[in-house]
């Protein structure tokens, strides 16, 4: 009963988004007051039924309905509790049910921060959103309905992929999806504004909150399924190139790129077409995320649901949406007068370098994403791109934009001076480049890459710190009062280029000074990797809730000093049947000590297959990205930033 | 420059064609480069044994429509595909079954428990020819006809494509 009351739910709810996608829209065209008045309300009432339909369907996860096809694919009694809940987003129809709500989430917000914006704007940006929510919710009813019943009904579930039953996981994808579908937003202002024809600084003003929130989301989910990748897949690595991971990766490196033009929008009334674009492009990739996960049209680890035929559906909804929004672009964007001019040498042009080296990065991910397919298509050959093609591309590009990185902050606005700029920071250039080769020579590396990455990150610190000290004029008299009294906008930048810094040292560490042991081992053997002993001292055979495993314990030792016993896990689970590991990690802030242990040789007993690995500043990678999010996170409560503040009631 | 404005739809429209003519690629499909290429020489010992079970020359002599079957016991798809090969036996098709780095008694257990559908069984120990066939995984299945590799099958043959796939293909081949 309550399943078919979530299905009616949902049925309502698409109705609900046509009335606001349509009507409103009418209303905004001709001035009628009372249609545009549906908009807000048809809002609220569609987050209240896209709510009920998606708790129906949780109801039926946590009390295992096996009458569900849905439950009945994707979970299992002997599941535990936070899995059961997870699994509801864990499967294709269950996600795109989660997409639809969190559409229907911030279609609220924006109708109830927005209550103060020009009221056809509000209508214009409300209708898109449904319009965007009416093509999810069609696909659901049409193709994917999550609330179908099976008879007769089974008396016990397929089980979730083991691989998947991981706290790290149960919260990767509602942060993404936050992340994906909070472009939504900007995207839905990007078309209102261009059928309004209007682009302003405040305009641009409302866009980046709503920006920054993506972005944040957007980072943390996909850090999140990287960290998960990391100790979860067992060997190590922590990006792999994927398909699904550049899916993710190509709106977050549009929606970095929008995060800094929408500020040039704001204080400087330029670059508004650009940044237009760029919401439009933002949103066209969480889409185009969404359709290489769901359609299989690229082999993926992530691909779980490979059926053409929803492929179809999602590929015309695309078309229609980043088709039409694009051809509604090249129509309007005319229409939008540019703004101010600014020098060669200004805070502007840092930004444009920015943005353009950003939008190449995109661009170079989607292709390597996508030449597979057009050489498919176009030949019949079949071939892979792998990560050496995105290391040197993406990484070339992203040198120049490091070096950017740490100038931009200290240019001014408009016109800046080139030797004064020169002076101040020839000296933070030189001072990297030295700790750089220093931090070579001790390492006695042998990969000048590894010195050219650490060089960059040091450089990208310095730079930043030293801009931020120069800006409270640090160790002259009242630094302190200045540092309280910086907007909360320019320590989220602070922070968000720090993290950065931190973020790309870890990544040069990682990468270049990783070393490993693969090898058996019995009982009592000790192995050494970069400093530490490791004895293997027992292995148990042990039983979960829906799995069996072999835990092995390590002694572990640094110069002598035994430290806490590492046990790692090598388990079976049993629906569906599949091995997993389970690393054992010893995080420090000079590296990551992480063992693995392979499955037990029933030939020989007591022969373990063991891997070791050491990752130099694999801490320093998640502590940056944490670092990267809290900025965000205090720029986004910045007081002239938020979302409900009254258009203009400060000028920048 | 009106056209300027049009670029970013104009490569849309690209890319959206592109994904169109993916999906109804198959991923899955691995070409071969020995299509309608002859087979290659090999002679394969029997199974747990020293004289020839069957060899190239005997796939030449045949006539007639002839199936290669890379198996092993130890491959769980190949019990899968098992009872449709038991089919194929059962229309008269010649089907030459290689057993795929396996030990002798492990696959004489797999034939008198699952039923043997081979016309002829040949033991590849260490691999090497199925290498020499462009061979991807167990279980795999050529048509050949006249010595000619005609067609190859990647993974088990399950019930969706016994009757539309395989037997359609062995049919017009043998027309």
């Amino acid at each position: 009963m309550i399943v078919e009351i979530g299905h009616y739910a949902l049925i309502l709810a698409c109705l609900l988004s046509f009335i606001q996608g349509t009507f409103p829209l009418y209303g905004a065209l001709n001035n009628r007051g009372r249609l545009m008045a549906l908009s807000s309300p048809a809002a609220y009432g569609q987050l209240f039924f896209v709510t009920i339909a998606f708790a129906s369907l949780m109801y039926a996860f946590v009390v295992s309905d096996f009458s569900v096809a849905n439950v009945a694919r994707n979970s299992h009694t002997l599941k535990p509790m936070l899995y059961k809940v997870s699994a509801v987003w864990g499967n294709h129809e269950g996600s795109i049910l989660f997409w639809a709500l969190i559409l229907a989430l911030y279609g609220a917000m924006v109708a109830f921060f927005g209550r103060n914006l020009p009221k056809t704007l509000h209508v214009r940006v409300l209708a898109i959103q449904a319009l965007v929510g009416l093509g999810f919710y069609l696909f659901l009813l049409l193709t994917s309905n999550p609330f179908e019943r099976v008879y007769p009904f089974p008396m016990e579930g397929n089980g979730l992929n083991p691989l998947l039953q991981d706290p790290g996981l149960a919260f990767h994808p509602p942060l993404l999806y936050m992340g994906y579908v909070g472009l939504s937003v900007t995207f839905s202002f990007a078309v209102g504004a261009l059928i309004e024809g209007r682009v302003d600084a405040a305009w641009a003003r409302w866009v980046r909150p709503w920006t920054l929130l993506a972005w944040c989301f957007l980072t943390a989910g996909i850090t999140l399924g990287s960290w998960w990748a990391y100790y979860e897949l067992g060997w190590g690595g922590w990006w792999f190139w994927d398909p699904v991971e550049n899916a993710s990766f190509m709106p977050w490196l549009v929606a970095t790129a929008l995060l800094h033009s929408a500020i040039v929008v704001e204080k400087r009334d330029t670059l508004k077409s650009w940044t237009i674009l760029l919401a439009i492009i933002a949103f066209s990739f969480s889409l185009l995320g969404t359709f290489i996960v769901r359609s299989g049209v690229l082999t993926s680890v992530h691909a779980f649901a490979t059926d053409p035929e929803r492929g179809v559906f999602i590929l015309m909804f695309l078309f229609i949406v980043i088709g039409g929004s694009l051809l509604l672009f090249a129509l309007r964007a005319d229409k939008l007068t540019p703004g101010g001019l600014f020098a060669p040498i200004s805070r502007e042009s840092m930004l444009v370098i920015n943005n353009l080296l950003l939008s190449v990065a995109a661009l170079v991910v989607l292709f390597g994403t996508l030449y597979p397919l057009l050489r498919d298509a176009l030949t019949g050959d079949k071939i892979t791109v792998g990560p050496p093609f995105f290391n040197i591309a993406f990484g070339l590009l992203m040198i120049p934009l490091i070096l950017v990185m740490g100038l931009g902050p200290s240019t001014n606005w408009k016109r800046a001076d080139l030797k004064g700029l020169s002076s101040r920071l020839s000296f933070v250039f030189a001072a990297s480049v030295v700790v750089a080769l220093a931090l070579f020579y001790i390492t006695s590396g042998n990969d000048i890459m590894a010195a050219v990455w650490l060089g960059l990150g040091i450089w990208l610190l310095f730079s930043t710190i030293f801009e931020w000290a120069e800006r409270i004029k640090l160790f002259k008299a009242g630094s302190l009062k200045r540092m309280g009294r910086q907007p909360r906008a320019s320590v989220g930048m602070t922070l968000g280029h720090l993290g950065l810094a931190l973020a790309v040292i870890g990544m040069a560490g990682t990468s270049y000074w990783n070393t490993e042991y693969q090898g058996i081992m019995s009982h009592g053997d000790t192995v050494s990797i970069s400093g530490y002993d490791l004895t293997l001292k027992d292995t148990d055979g042990i039983i979960g809730p829906n799995y069996s495993a072999v835990r092995a314990t390590f002694d572990v030792s640094k110069d002598g000093i035994s430290l806490a016993p590492l046990s790692p896990e090598a388990r079976v689970y049993l629906t569906p049947p599949m091995p997993t590991t389970e690393a054992a990690i010893l995080s420090t802030l000079r590296g990551d000590l992480f063992v693995v242990i392979g499955e037990a040789n029933s030939e020989e007993y007591d022969k373990w297959a063991v891997r070791l690995y050491y990752k130099p500043l694999q801490l320093w990678l998640w502590l940056g990205v944490a670092v990267m999010v809290l900025g965000g996170l205090i720029s986004l409560s910045d007081r002239r930033f938020r979302m409900g503040s009254p258009k203009g009631a400060r000028k920048a | 420059m009106w056209i300027k404005k049009f670029i970013p739809f104009l490569i849309f429209c690209v890319i959206s064609l592109a994904l169109y003519v993916g999906l109804n690629l198959n991923p899955g499909i691995i070409p071969s480069a020995l299509i309608n290429k002859p087979i290659p020489e090999f002679s394969l010992p029997v199974v747990g044994g020293e004289e020839v079970g069957f060899s190239s020359a005997d796939l030449i002599a045949e006539d007639e429509v002839v199936l290669v079957n890379f198996f092993a016991s130890w491959c769980a798809p190949c019990y899968v595909e098992h009872p449709y090969l038991m089919k194929l036996k059962e229309r008269g098709y010649k089907i030459y079954g290689v057993s795929y780095k396996d030990k002798a008694r492990a696959t004489n257990k797999f034939i008198t428990t699952q039923g043997d559908p081979y016309y002829k069984i040949a033991a590849d120990e260490d691999g090497r020819v199925a290498i020499d066939w462009g061979w991807s995984g167990v279980p795999e299945t050529y048509i050949i006809k006249n010595g000619v590799i005609k067609y190859k099958h990647v993974g088990p043959i399950h019930e969706m494509e016994f009757e539309d796939k395989i037997m359609s293909i062995i049919e017009s081949i043998d027309q």
